[in-house]
């Protein structure tokens, strides 16, 4: 599993190449990695069936007891065939829809980054591998979101996505930590056998409410659900996979996945229905409202997302069952419409309902494809849509509290949607033609994804039995935590459910044929949209903005002397706080001055106050030199040779860049008052007489373990070298000394842009 | 700017080999006897600022050839490396391996000699992409 995992980010780093040596082919040669590894994962469906599954394991950090463990049941198997099979087919169309784009490699690239990292997710069974993979999703989301950077508003939707889904991984992150610390371990698939021990466990309630918080961002729902209508600024073929199989479905997969150990509480289903049901008619609601075909549908995936979280919180074996259906549906459906959206809007030139008709004859294979999709989400028989709205049915009435509540809410939800699928398949391609003339038929690469998804969904519908068994029941197994037995027939007889569904198609037959008329009648409540959650992120990020204003101008206003005042002062303040507090100060012990120390000394005492009475800067440089100098003696008495190397040389270098710096600086002179000479100076003696304080107390402190002996007496048997110093900092040091010299460079960099910021090359730019 | 003297002129010749050689010692000696990569860096900087100072940014620029980010992008990717190699023994990322003989001249080589290659390079490369640009104006 790790393999096919390493082989999808491999394809993603190896795709800019393929693209510059294969050119038009490269698409589909790209898309034959994901492929391959559908078929791989077709493969494995007999023995997950069988009831076998399968795992792999490595170390990672050993010493934290985090693994890089990976698993495949029957769950994990159902989301891998979706990332990877939908992956492959929305490679091939993203390669059509971006035909002659230079941005193209861009897209395969983090297309297949974001594969890799939502398979890695779904197969993960540790804890912590399933963050670090929830996180690869969404920065490489990130990146797919904001694909068209040069728009602000896809950069702001992009980086919405990316605030709300990253503190909510964070949120998760804390959450499931807390949870291993309740179960004693962090594999996943050994926490339904912890199940007991888990919710007897104090802990319990913090893991929920912060691992709920995390899935329900991912997976938007209210009244986090904002993000993913924004997240539509990216291309069609983006939005179909995010929206369909994977990004928001993650939040589901953690839902299912912790299903045995944290499911079946009466926190469970109150948080967990609670959220699914709102988010199911809040969808729903806006879904209706929408004229934009790509909204509409973000809205709709909204609700189906509710839908889902409602059906996980249900958590019994009905629930089970038509949760992963409707999951498995979704996917297909969903997938198909956006990418057929994109086709319209490819070849017509608009998304916007009211402007488009008539296209059915222009575009047959589009049209079957979005028709047969939308009627699918509309949960009409003899389509796999239908199937799964009767298991809905039957599964909500099994919720353990205010089932008349929940059932009437997804009534009206369901309704909803069926009168927001009327109006995707019916409004552009058939009724009177408009504007769009010159349309026609979208080539090869737009239609073929779509058409297979829609097919798919036909095939499922008709034999659900022998098609859709062995996807679902592993899953719902997996998800129950206990085996679990679905029976499918494409006709499940006249019972209350279907009754209920027909009466929702009716509603939502009512609902189309009105919509014109209720949009507008509804027009003047549009105002109420602006104070959704939307405007509570806005006013957050606002507030952090102006925060960091704020503090900034405080602190760092630019004038180096308050920096250093703020640096000095604090490190005094608080660190001098800690040592008088702890440690009893003692004077020296022993060993009178030799005269060569008190020479030097005086001479250091000296260059300071010839600092301080400078009337140059160049005097001011040569006197600070002075002092540089006499630490370098000063480190040559004690026996420190290198440092004394190392300090005459650094004290050499920085004399010659204060000349360079020196030479662009008017003349010193004296702009501060008194009073803050007196402030300056206070600081100054504080700082001083604190390092003093320092020195004091940590030759006084007696060391438990004498580390200079031990490198000394190490330092030639066991890392060749005589020079104490030099084989710490290369040797046994060495990892500290890399992160220092890659600070130091990354400081360089900084340096070396802020100095070419210049005044007068910012003017020749304007 | 630059303090073009003969006297300096000619003092810069004789010392910038003399200068960079002693950069070089340092390095190598500096797993035994005081010295190092980071001293040795600091060294061969100060050899290229006296080119600087003389005879201007543009001969010091000349002379280093490479421009000084790609030295300090070469050095930390060469400590990175350094640490490679015990890691194919099964070993601890940058525990310290040796060549078995000492060479002539250089002593014993093992990796943490590498790193410290590194570090003279990124000291070098960061001294001297601060001085250049500094030094920028005069153009």
């Amino acid at each position: 599993m790790l393999t096919s995992i390493l082989l999808l980010f491999a394809a993603s780093s190896l795709a800019p190449l393929a693209h510059r040596a294969l050119g038009k082919r490269a698409g589909v040669c790209l898309a034959a990695v994901p492929a391959l590894l559908f078929a791989h994962f077709v493969g494995q469906l007999g023995s997950v069936t069988a009831g076998r599954a399968s795992a792999e394991s490595w170390d990672w950090v050993a010493g934290l007891g985090i693994r890089l463990a990976f698993h495949l049941d029957g769950l994990s198997l159902l989301f891998a065939l979706l990332v990877t099979g939908i992956g492959a087919l929305v490679l091939v169309y993203g390669a059509g829809y971006l035909e002659g784009d230079p941005r193209l490699p861009r897209f395969s690239a983090a297309m297949l980054f974001f594969m890799a990292a939502m398979l890695g997710l779904v197969l993960a069974d540790d804890a912590i591998a399933l963050f670090v993979f929830w996180e690869l999703t969404s920065v490489s989301s990130y990146l797919l979101i904001g694909f068209d950077h040069e728009q602000e508003k896809a950069r702001k939707s992009a980086l919405q996505a990316l605030f709300v889904t990253g503190a909510g991984g964070l949120a998760m992150l804390a959450g499931l930590l807390l949870l291993g610390e309740a179960a004693g371990t962090l594999q996943l698939s050994a926490l339904g056998a912890e199940a007991a021990r888990i919710q007897g466990h104090s802990l319990h309630l913090p893991a929920l409410l912060l691992i709920l918080l995390g899935a329900f961002t991912k997976s938007a729902q209210f009244p986090f659900h904002f993000w993913l209508p924004g997240a539509m600024a990216a291309p069609s073929p983006v939005s179909a996979y995010l929206h369909s199989a994977t990004m928001v479905k993650a939040g589901i997969y953690l839902l299912a996945r912790l299903n045995p150990a944290l499911g079946g509480t009466d926190a469970w289903h109150y948080l967990v229905i609670l959220a699914g049901a709102t988010t199911l008619v809040t969808g729903a609601v806006l879904a209706y409202g929408q004229t934009d075909l790509k909204r509409l549908l973000a809205f709709t995936t909204v609700s189906a997302l509710g839908t889902l979280t409602l059906l996980v919180g249900i958590s019994t074996e009905h629930s089970a069952r038509a949760a992963m259906a409707f999951l498995l549906v979704h996917a297909l459906y969903k997938a198909a419409l956006f990418l057929g959206v994109g086709a319209i809007d490819h070849e017509a030139g608009t998304r916007d309902v009211r402007e488009l008709g008539g296209l059915a004859r222009a575009m047959p294979l589009t049209a079957f494809a979005v028709c047969a999709s939308a009627l699918s989400m509309a949960g009409l028989p003899p389509l796999f849509g239908y199937v799964a709205k009767e298991f809905f049915h039957e599964a909500k009435q099994e919720v353990p509290r205010a089932a008349a509540w929940v059932s009437t809410a997804s009534f009206f939800g369901s309704a909803l949607v069926a009168a927001a699928a009327g109006l995707v398949a019916w409004r552009p391609f058939f009724g009177r033609r408009r504007s769009q003339l010159s349309a026609h038929e979208a080539p090869p690469a737009l239609w073929l994804g779509p058409v297979l998804l829609a097919l798919l969904g036909v095939a499922l519908g008709l034999f659900p039995g022998s098609l859709a068994v062995p996807l679902i029941q592993p899953a719902a197994s997996a998800m129950r935590g206990e085996p679990t037995v679905v029976e499918l027939a494409p006709w499940l007889g006249l019972s209350p459910a279907l009754v209920q569904s027909l009466l929702m198609l009716a509603a939502g037959a009512v609902l189309y044929a009105v919509h014109d008329r209720a949009l507008a009648a509804l027009a003047p409540l549009r105002g109420l949209a602006k104070l959704g959650p939307d405007r509570g992120y806005q006013a957050l990020m606002a507030g952090l903005v102006a925060l960091a204003r704020a503090q900034t101008r405080a602190l760092q206003n630019g004038v180096l002397g308050v920096y250093l005042l703020v640096t000095i002062g604090s490190a005094v303040a608080l660190a001098g706080y800690a040592l008088f507090s702890r440690v009893a100060l003692a004077a020296p012990a022993g060993g009178g001055v030799r005269l060569g120390e008190a020479a030097v000394a005086l001479a250091m005492v000296v260059g300071a106050i010839a600092v301080i009475r400078a009337r140059t800067t160049l005097i001011g440089v040569a006197a600070l030199g002075v002092v540089g100098y006499g630490v370098a003696v000063i480190f040559l008495l004690f026996g420190g040779p290198d440092l004394a190397l190392t300090q005459f040389a650094i004290e050499t270098l920085s004399v010659l860049l204060f000349v360079l710096v020196l030479r662009r600086l008017p003349p010193m002179r004296q702009l501060s008052p008194p009073s803050e000479h007196l402030r300056d100076g206070f600081v100054a003696v504080a700082g001083g007489l604190f390092v003093t304080a320092l020195v004091l107390a940590a030759t006084a402190t007696p060391h438990a373990t004498p580390l200079r002996d031990w490198f000394a007496a190490n330092s030639l048997a066991a890392a060749n070298g005589r020079n104490v110093v030099n084989v710490i900092l290369v040797d046994f040091r060495a990892f500290d000394t890399l992160g220092e010299i890659t600070v130091l460079a990354v400081a360089a960099l900084g340096v070396a842009a802020l100095l070419r910021l210049r005044p007068e090359d910012r003017k020749e730019s304007l | 700017m630059t303090l073009d003297s003969p006297i300096l002129r000619s003092a810069t010749r004789l010392l910038l080999p003399l200068t960079l050689m002693f950069s070089v010692f340092l390095l190598v000696r500096g797993h035994n006897e005081p010295g190092g990569g980071f001293v040795g860096g600091l060294v061969a900087a100060a050899a290229f600022a006296l080119v600087l100072l003389v005879q201007g940014r543009d001969a010091a620029r000349d002379l280093l050839r490479v421009d000084p980010l790609s030295l300090v992008a070469a050095g930390l990717f060469t400590a990175l490396c350094s640490g490679l190699p015990p890691l194919l023994a099964g070993g601890a990322f940058m525990t310290g391996a040796w060549l078995k003989t000492p060479l002539p001249v250089v002593g014993k080589l093992g990796t943490p000699v590498l790193f410290d290659v590194g570090v003279y390079l990124v000291v070098l490369g960061i001294v001297m992409a601060i001085l250049f640009a500094l030094a920028e104006e005069e153009r």
